[in-house]
């Protein structure tokens, strides 16, 4: 038969119910990859400021501090950095031909991990701004 | 030769056949099939499959039928796709065999994993029991897919020996050690039944990679001393080209469906370390 029917991207789409750890693993690792990629972008022309002087340096990381919403930003910037470097350890060790038929564990572990230091960092990060 | 006859003899001596047993008991079974009486006090099993088939004005956009399966212990999704097919709807397409798990012609997508229907328990599936064709790969009619593709990079890796020498005489055998067997054995269980390339999103989204299955298929050659120097480093060239082994992002869904329980992510991870290995100099 010539005519065969293309299922299409949506059908993917809606598999992700289905995916299992070590999916989700990758999921998550291209994510909070690119959310690193973009935070490089924003991270730069804030430094960049330095350059005009250090006054103007400092009344940029103030300005920002003082809004609630960067200090949560930071939480979730801390908790996907977390992340991709526990995964990446993952990853690297998956690369050497270690522990491989324990990865969904140490992708849990990853996400524990990830999770423990993310809370115990909201009140560094928020003290002083609500 | 009446039907009874048939189910205790072989022939005319009138001695039990061979078959005698068999026989009895598919009659047996058949007595109760689709006798709506019979039927009607039974516990039914619902399978919602789908249906595709681009002759048929009705049918050419895709759709779920669904059929209540007469239960019996020890019944398969394949028995009751089979069911299915014999009692309700002769139009029902997919493909079987062997089964038992040996052909892998029957790999489907059973409620959101690939699996072999003939080695799937109705008793371990949640219900309704849902069947799809494999993702990733084209229909062509209700639970059949387009596995040309899948076939094509299986050949593209030579799965086959090519020795440096003939064998002295036309008696010689090439022995294999048995830790070197050891070490290939899983590789060789491969039955071609694509699950591993239907969960693979990679080679889903590119069809250029070989895919876990043709990978494994090059590990088998690669990873057996019997190989001939020249063909390994041809077959090497493939592997680490660039639809080779570095397309795999390691996300262990072909080892977690495989039906023959291959390491499909330890073989790939392994032929990337052979491949960086080969390309190392030290001068
Ligand atoms: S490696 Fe496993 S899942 Fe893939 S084709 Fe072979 S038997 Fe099927
Ligand atoms: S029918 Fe042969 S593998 Fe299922």
């Amino acid at each position: 038969m010539e005519e065969a029917y293309d299922r299409g991207v949506i059908e993917d789409f809606g598999r992700w119910r289905e995916f299992s750890a070590g999916m989700w693993a990758w999921v998550f690792h291209k994510f909070t990859g690119w959310v690193l990629v973009g935070y490089l972008f924003v991270h730069i022309p804030v430094l960049s400021t330095a350059l005009v002087g250090a006054e103007t340096y400092t009344a940029t990381i103030q300005g920002l501090e003082s809004l609630p919403i960067v200090r949560v930003l930071e939480v979730g910037l801390l908790a996907v950095a977390v992340f991709h470097i526990m995964n990446g350890t993952r990853l690297l060790f998956i690369d050497l031909g270690i522990g491989l038929e324990r990865q969904k564990v140490s992708f849990y572990a990853s996400l524990l991990i990830t999770a423990i230091i993310a809370v115990a960092s909201v009140p560094t990060f928020i003290s002083g701004v609500f | 030769m009446s039907a009874d006859d048939e189910t205790t003899t072989d022939d005319d001596t009138g001695v039990p056949g061979p078959h005698a047993d068999r026989l009895a008991r598919k009659e047996a079974s058949n007595e109760g099939r689709g006798s709506a009486a019979s039927d009607a006090d039974r516990e039914t099993v619902r399978f919602r499959i789908y249906r595709y088939n681009p002759d048929d004005e009705d049918r050419a956009s895709p759709r779920y039928d669904d059929f209540h399966i007469p239960f019996e212990r020890g019944m398969t999704v394949l028995d009751g796709l089979i069911y299915a097919r014999d009692e309700f709807d002769p139009s029902l397409t997919f493909r079987h065999s062997c089964r038992q798990a040996i052909c892998g012609s029957d790999a489907l997508f059973i409620n959101g994993r690939q699996r072999l229907a003939c080695k799937t328990q109705v008793t371990d599936l949640s219900r309704p029991i849902q069947v799809e064709p494999l993702p990733h790969l084209d229909v062509k009619k209700d639970l059949v897919v387009e596995m040309e593709h899948f076939y094509e990079q299986m050949h593209a890796v030579e799965p086959y020996f090519n020795p440096d020498d003939e064998p002295v005489t036309a008696t010689t055998e090439r022995r294999q050690s048995p830790a070197n067997h050891e070490h290939i054995k899983m590789s060789t269980r491969c039955i071609w039944c694509a699950s591993c390339h239907s969960s693979c999103n990679i080679a889903a989204g590119d069809d250029d990679y070989l895919g876990p299955a043709a990978i494994n298929m090059a590990y088998r050659f690669a990873m057996d001393e019997r190989e001939g120097d020249r063909r390994e480093d041809e077959r090497y060239e493939i592997i680490k080209s660039e639809q080779g082994v570095w397309r795999c992002q390691t996300q262990f869904s072909c080892t977690e469906v495989c039906p023959k329980e291959i390491p499909l992510t330890e073989h790939i991870q392994e032929l990337k370390r052979e491949s960086v290995k080969r390309n190392l100099k030290f001068w």
